[in-house]
C-alpha cells in the first residue's frame, strides 16, 4: 500500500509529465487560454490515461514482451514482439478515444458538450502515449501499479495545465514586451513553474 | 529546383518555423537537448519520418476516406517510427538508449500529424516530400540552438569535445564552474522562450497581440 502511495505522489509531483518530461506540451500551450477549457481537457486526459495505460500494460505483459506468449504454449516462449509496441499502443489509444467519445456522447451529453472538441485531440497527445511507454520501462508487478501511475501522471498534467491557464488569464493585463507576448512568455513561465516543482525532488514517503 | 520548391524548404527555417511559429512538436524538442549529439540524431529521425510519411500520405491522398484519415495517418507514421527506432537501436545504440521513449513519441509529435493534415493531404508527392524536409530542418535548427547553449554552459563541451579550457575550472585552481542549471529541464523551456523573443523581435510581423 505504501508503495502505491509513494508511486502516486512521485508521478504527480516529481515525475510530472510536463515539468520533468515536457510531454503533452502542444495541447498544453494551445488550450491553456482559460481555466475552464483547460480543466475540461485535463479531466479528459486523466480519464483516457487511466483506461489506456492498464490496457497497454496487459498487452505488454501477455503479448509483446519477450517470452510473454508462453501462456499459449511453451513453443512461443522465445518470441519477442516488443518492436510492435508503438503501433499497438497508439492503436489502443486511438480506438479507446474513439470509443469513449461514442459512449460519452450517448450517455452523458452534458459531459460530451463540455469535453466535446478535446476528446479527439487527445489521441495525439504525447502525454498519453508517453505514459504507456514509460510504463513499459518501469517493470510494474501487478495491475494496480499501472492504474495508480496513470492516475498520478494524469493529475499531474491536469495540475500543470490549470496552473498555467490561471497565470495566463492574469498575465493578459500585464505589460509584456511585444515579441515575448503569447508563446514566449508562456514558455518562460512554464520554466519557472518547473523550477518550483523541482523543489519536490528527493521527497520520499 | 524551382523557386516555389526552394521556398518550401527555406520558409520553415525561419518565417514558418515549426517550433517557434507554428508551435508544433515542442515535447521532444525540449527533452532531448541536454547535449548536441542526441539532439542531432533526433532532428535527423524526425526529418526522415516527416518527409517519408508526407510522401506516402500524399501518394494515397485521393484514396483515403476522410472519416478514417487520422487512423491511416497514425499507422503510416507508426510504421516509419518503428523503422527509425530499429535502425537507431542497430547502429547507434548508446544514443538510442539516451533518447529512450522520445523516439517512440515521434508518432504523436505534432509536427508529423500537423504537416500531414495541413500539407500532404492537399499537395503532390514531390512538394510534400520537400515540405517534410524543410520542416524537419526547421525543427532541427531550433534543437541545435537549444542544445548548443545547454551543452556549452552545462558541461563545458560541444559534441563531447572540451571547449572551456580545463585549467579554468575551480578544481584545477581556476575560477570557472559549470552551470548545472543548464542541464535541468526548466532551462530548456527558458532558452526556447528567449529564442522566440529574439526571433520575433527581428520579425515584427510574427508578434502576437
Amino acid at each position: 500500500m505504501q508503495d502505491l502511495i509513494n508511486l502516486f505522489i512521485r508521478s504527480i509531483f516529481i515525475d510530472n509529465m510536463i515539468f520533468a518530461f515536457f510531454l503533452g506540451m502542444c495541447s498544453y500551450l494551445a488550450v491553456s487560454k482559460t481555466v475552464k477549457t483547460s480543466m475540461g481537457l485535463g479531466i479528459a486526459v486523466v480519464f483516457v490515461m487511466v483506461i489506456t495505460v492498464p490496457i497497454n500494460y496487459l498487452l505488454d505483459n501477455y503479448i509483446l514482451k519477450e517470452g510473454a506468449l508462453a501462456w499459449i504454449s511453451p513453443e512461443f516462449a522465445s518470441v519477442d514482439l516488443s518492436f510492435l509496441s508503438f503501433i499497438l499502443f497508439i492503436a489502443v489509444v486511438a480506438s479507446i478515444v474513439q470509443l469513449l467519445e461514442m459512449i460519452v456522447e450517448k450517455f452523458t451529453p452534458s459531459l460530451y458538450n463540455a469535453l466535446g472538441i478535446f476528446l479527439p485531440l487527445i489521441a495525439v497527445n504525447c502525454a498519453i502515449l508517453g505514459a504507456s511507454l514509460f510504463m513499459q520501462g518501469k517493470g510494474f508487478q501487478s495491475i494496480g501499479e499501472p492504474v495508480v501511475y496513470a492516475l498520478g501522471s494524469g493529475i499531474g498534467w491536469l495540475l500543470a495545465i490549470v496552473g498555467i491557464a490561471a497565470i495566463r488569464e492574469k498575465i493578459r493585463y500585464s505589460h509584456v514586451p511585444a515579441p515575448l507576448k503569447g508563446l514566449g512568455i508562456t514558455f518562460i513561465i512554464t520554466g519557472l513553474m518547473g523550477i518550483a516543482f523541482m523543489s519536490f525532488l528527493g521527497i520520499k514517503l | 529546383m524551382s523557386a516555389k520548391n526552394l521556398k518550401l524548404i527555406k520558409n520553415p527555417l525561419s518565417k514558418e518555423n515549426p517550433i517557434t511559429v507554428q508551435v508544433l512538436g515542442i515535447c521532444s524538442a525540449l527533452a532531448v537537448t541536454a547535449q548536441i549529439k542526441p539532439a542531432l540524431v533526433m532532428a535527423i529521425s524526425v526529418t526522415v519520418v516527416v518527409a517519408v510519411s508526407n510522401l506516402i500520405i500524399s501518394l494515397m491522398r485521393n484514396t483515403i476516406p476522410p472519416r478514417i484519415r487520422i487512423i491511416v495517418q497514425l499507422l503510416v507514421v507508426a510504421m516509419m517510427v518503428i523503422l527509425v527506432d530499429q535502425f537507431l537501436k542497430a547502429f547507434v545504440y548508446d544514443v538510442s538508449k539516451q533518447l529512450s521513449v522520445f523516439v517512440g513519441l515521434i508518432i504523436t509529435n505534432c509536427i508529423v500529424m500537423g504537416r500531414l493534415e495541413a500539407f500532404a493531404m492537399q499537395n503532390k508527392p514531390w512538394e510534400s516530400f520537400l515540405d517534410g524536409i524543410g520542416n524537419g530542418l526547421g525543427y532541427g535548427l531550433i534543437l541545435f540552438i537549444v542544445a548548443f547553449f545547454r551543452e556549452l554552459f552545462g558541461s563545458g563541451t560541444l559534441l563531447g569535445y572540451q571547449i572551456i579550457p580545463e585549467s579554468w575550472y575551480a578544481a584545477n585552481g581556476g575560477f570557472y564552474y559549470n552551470n548545472g542549471f543548464f542541464i535541468l529541464p526548466p532551462m530548456a523551456l527558458i532558452i526556447v522562450g528567449i529564442v522566440i523573443w529574439v526571433h520575433r523581435s527581428r520579425n515584427k510581423d510574427l508578434c502576437e497581440n
